[in-house]
């Protein structure tokens, strides 16, 4: 191998690790992957941030502590005529090292809570989704967008029919072979997939129709519970247009693996587009003509 | 022991009953007692792994090959119930059993008639619970946690609640069994001060046991009576709330998360002062530091539930509370570290695995850390990461130490020494494949994959392979376990002497090896020298 095709497959190796642990915006999971991703929301940098500050002061630690351990070890063997001292006390040595993890919490536990004050904070949005959990698939009911109530848009996401199919016990189908154009969607894709527009803050009230689900798509940065008979809130602003992918995260029964969550954020017009479309079609069937008419103006004003 | 060699002794006038009837089942022997628990735990271990065994193998590569997801779901919630409630709690009953009248010079349990009782009691409870995976419904399948609505629609539930009851009682009579012993039998001059680490770990565990396990039984009953009897107090449809059992049951289970790991704090602060020769770090920080982790363990219950939409000031309020149990735990790790400094250290197997311990656990509360940050949580919560971290707290903290103690008293309980070579073969192996096991467990987390769930995106499926690869060793490895602890026991020909260990300091330490039936009968005289973690008030 010539020099410069060391250096290339180096590049190549340290390309893929910094890939699979600094991670860009990724939308799905990647193989290998070995930190959280960074998300694509305003709000998702805040747990990505946090992880790391945590992890890199973990290790901190852990590099003094157990270097302080292996040190121990290698000095004080008895193999190597060590002779065991006497004390078993020291105030100011215990008063130090109870006094800098203090200082240490006191720094995280800054860093966490003005991140979860804007967390909490889901006011001032532009627009609102319902979500309902159900055995085994999401709904997703739009409320409102830019100050006006939307009617009858609403429908159920389940898992689309290949995974479906690839997944049932001695199918002898792929799960590789699962794919939609070179990314593979095996248990992460769905019939019918949430739309939403970019740069909105979009409120999500969640809950339940039957046991408890939990919603989650990394790229938000959160996940939170469906509880039957209760609502929570939450809310996401994407700031990059791309299909973004999740998963139930509270154990719902046997298909709990089985009911993925995509999110397809669009540009403003795209959406509004789709969501004329979207009123269109429901109206049409159910009160005639009529109704698309009223629809159809309202879409003109949300470009 | 022979007729002619109890003879002169004549106060020692009953040894070991002779019939197996008489001498197990109607045991009130704290150390027959106590061997009953341990063998008990090392079976129900073998049967929560295979559970264990049977998950890695469905997750080995994506796409379902072996089982249906139900029968998965019903696998995950055994293991958990099995592993902790029959496994690991009742390990550390029976080495309290067996070493805390030792420890502290008395001749038995307080309550001999219900040691034997709140032993029996779990064989019951056991085949009761196991029994439901022949049954038409099928096992509990909705976690160890048992969230209604879903835990409701398990045809099985009254027999895991019913089991559960039957180990709630097990677990308060055991504990009030080992208070009674602690405050009430030590031998003259064993002031509370002068306890050897594990007996005080064992007294705070107690009264944790006793506060949280009826928490436990009133939420359980109360699934029962909405499930059978018509009552809504978790269901939104009559009022009721599925978020209230969250709060009852976690207000159970985080200290019960302690309890399952303050006894072995305790057992890492008997074995580390006797391998490096020299006394613990700070005694009483040591006490003071586990005194401090179980308070603290009553107030931080709905960290288990930042994502069930908390308050805002619940959520920062867990989340302060949290993040101060490191400072405790922190101080023990940094004592455990301090004693070795300046000893003479020896790496028998019971210390390589209380050093294995003390790193591998100090890994999960690192996770535990990141884990209180709530933030950050909101994407950990019910991923792999929460896997791999209550893992390295339960298998690297709990069941290390449980193995080490082991290793560390199976000489004073059979008189014969452990073959070390096989030992430490067990520990090595232990040490490689639990981490092969579960360290991938953490990218799996953060890269996104749900725990609970039987098949996975491809992204997901390199880090599973190896996890279950490392999943089939470490069990495997637990067999050497086994074999060195029959050959320890039947066929070492190397006999052990009463002190066993070069550093051993501590009553438990006077005594023949193997310890006779009876012992302390007489209490003995303390000597300060004779502790282990020398004069307290230097």
């Amino acid at each position: 191998m010539t020099s410069g095709g060391i250096r290339r497959s180096f590049k190549a190796a340290a390309a893929l690790a910094l890939a699979s642990f600094g991670s860009a915006a990724l939308a799905a999971p990647g193989p290998w992957q070995l930190n959280m991703q960074r998300g694509a929301s305003t709000w998702s940098q805040v747990p990505y941030h946090l992880n790391n500050v945590a992890l890199g002061v973990c290790t901190v630690i852990g590099v003094l502590v157990f270097g302080a351990m292996f040190i121990a070890m290698f000095r004080f063997r008895k193999s190597r005529g060590a002779v065991a001292e006497k004390w078993s006390h020291n105030t100011t040595v215990e008063v130090v090292w109870t006094t800098i993890p203090v200082l240490i919490l006191i720094t995280l536990a800054y860093l966490a809570t003005s991140g979860l004050t804007t967390w909490a904070d889901t006011t001032g949005s532009q627009m609102t989704v319902k979500v309902t959990g159900y055995q085994w698939k999401w709904r997703y009911d739009y409320v409102d967008y830019l100050g006006k109530s939307i009617d009858k848009v609403g429908f159920m996401s389940k898992l689309d029919t290949r995974s479906d199919q690839t997944r049932q016990l001695g199918s002898g189908m792929d799960p590789f072979a699962v794919k939609d154009g070179n990314e593979n969607t095996y248990l992460l894709d769905v019939d019918k997939p949430l739309v939403v527009p970019v740069d909105t803050k979009i409120r999500f009230v969640i809950t339940s129709g039957d046991v408890i689900h939990s919603w989650w798509v990394p790229a938000t940065g959160w996940k939170i519970d469906a509880i039957p008979g209760i609502i929570n809130a939450a809310w996401a602003n994407f700031t990059t247009p791309g299909t973004y992918r999740g998963q139930c995260a509270e154990l719902c029964g046997q298909d709990h693996g089985f009911m993925p969550i995509v999110v397809v954020v669009k540009s403003k017009a795209d959406f509004a587009k789709w969501l004329a479309e979207q009123e269109a079609g429901s109206a049409a069937p159910a009160a005639a003509a009529q109704t698309a008419q009223v629809a159809a103006p309202a879409s003109g004003k949300q470009g | 022991m022979s007729y002619a060699a109890t003879h002169d002794q004549h106060d020692d006038h009953h040894g070991a009953p002779k019939g197996f009837f008489q001498r197990w089942c109607m045991s009130t022997n704290h150390k027959d007692i106590g061997t009953l628990y341990l063998i008990f735990s090392l079976t129900m271990l073998f049967i929560g792994g295979s559970f264990a065994m049977l998950i890695r193998a469905e997750l080995f590569k994506p796409g379902m090959q072996l089982m249906q997801p139900y029968f998965f779901n019903e696998m995950t919630a055994m293991h958990a119930l099995v592993m902790i409630f029959g496994a690991i709690m009742p390990a550390f009953v029976g080495l309290g059993n067996w070493m805390i009248p030792l420890m502290v010079g008395a001749p038995d349990m307080a309550l001999p008639r219900m040691n034997n009782l709140s032993f029996w009691i779990l064989p019951f409870a056991f085949l009761l619970l196991l029994s439901t995976l022949f049954m038409p419904g099928g096992a509990p399948a909705g976690g160890w946690t048992m969230y209604p609505p879903l835990s409701l629609q398990s045809g099985s539930l009254a027999y895991a609640v019913f089991a559960i009851h039957l180990m709630g009682i097990s677990s308060i009579m055991g504990a009030i069994n080992i208070i009674a012993t602690i405050l009430n039998m030590r031998a003259p001059g064993m002031d509370l001060m002068k306890m050897p680490v594990f007996v005080w770990s064992w007294l705070i565990t107690a009264f944790l046991l006793i506060a949280v396990m009826p928490a436990l039984a009133g939420a359980v009953t109360m699934l029962l009576t909405d499930k059978y009897f018509g009552t809504n107090f978790f269901n939104p449809g009559g009022g009721g709330d599925p978020v209230l059992y969250q709060h009852i049951f976690w207000f159970f289970g985080h200290p019960e998360v302690y309890i399952m790991i303050l006894p072995a704090f305790g057992i890492i602060s008997e074995i580390v002062p006797t391998f490096a020769r020299k006394p613990i770090f700070g005694y009483k920080a040591m006490v003071f530091a586990i005194a401090c982790i179980a308070f603290l363990s009553f107030i931080v219950w709905a960290h288990h539930m930042f994502a069930v939409g908390l308050p805002l000031g619940a959520e920062v309020f867990f989340m302060y509370a949290t993040m101060l149990i490191s400072v405790p735990t922190g101080v023990k790790v940094f004592n455990w570290v301090a004693t070795m400094w300046g000893g003479s250290m020896t790496f028998e197997t019971p210390m390589l695995f209380a050093i294995a311990f003390i790193i591998l656990f100090t890994i999960g509360g690192f996770s535990g850390l990141m884990m209180a940050l709530v933030p950050a949580d909101f994407q950990y919560h019910d991923t792999y990461f929460i896997v791999a971290h209550f893992h390295y707290v339960l298998v690297t903290g709990a069941l290390f130490a449980i193995i080490g103690a082991a290793y560390y008293w199976m000489p004073k309980w059979t008189g014969n020494m452990y073959n070390e070579f096989w030992g430490k073969v067990h520990f090595w192996n232990s040490v490689i494949w639990v981490n092969v096991l579960f360290f991938p467990q953490h990218f799996l987390g953060l890269a996104g994959m749900p725990r609970r769930i039987p098949d996975y995106n491809v992204a997901f499926a390199n880090f599973n392979m190896i996890s279950s690869i490392g999943g089939f060793l470490f069990g495997a490895t637990q067999l050497i376990f086994v074999g060195v602890l029959i050959h320890c026991a039947f066929f070492s020909k190397k006999k052990a002497t009463d002190r066993v260990w070069e550093g051993a300091k501590g009553l438990e330490w006077t005594i023949p090896s193997p310890a006779p039936h009876h012992t302390f009968e007489v209490p003995p005289v303390i000597n300060d020298d004779e502790l282990a973690h020398g004069h307290v008030n230097d």
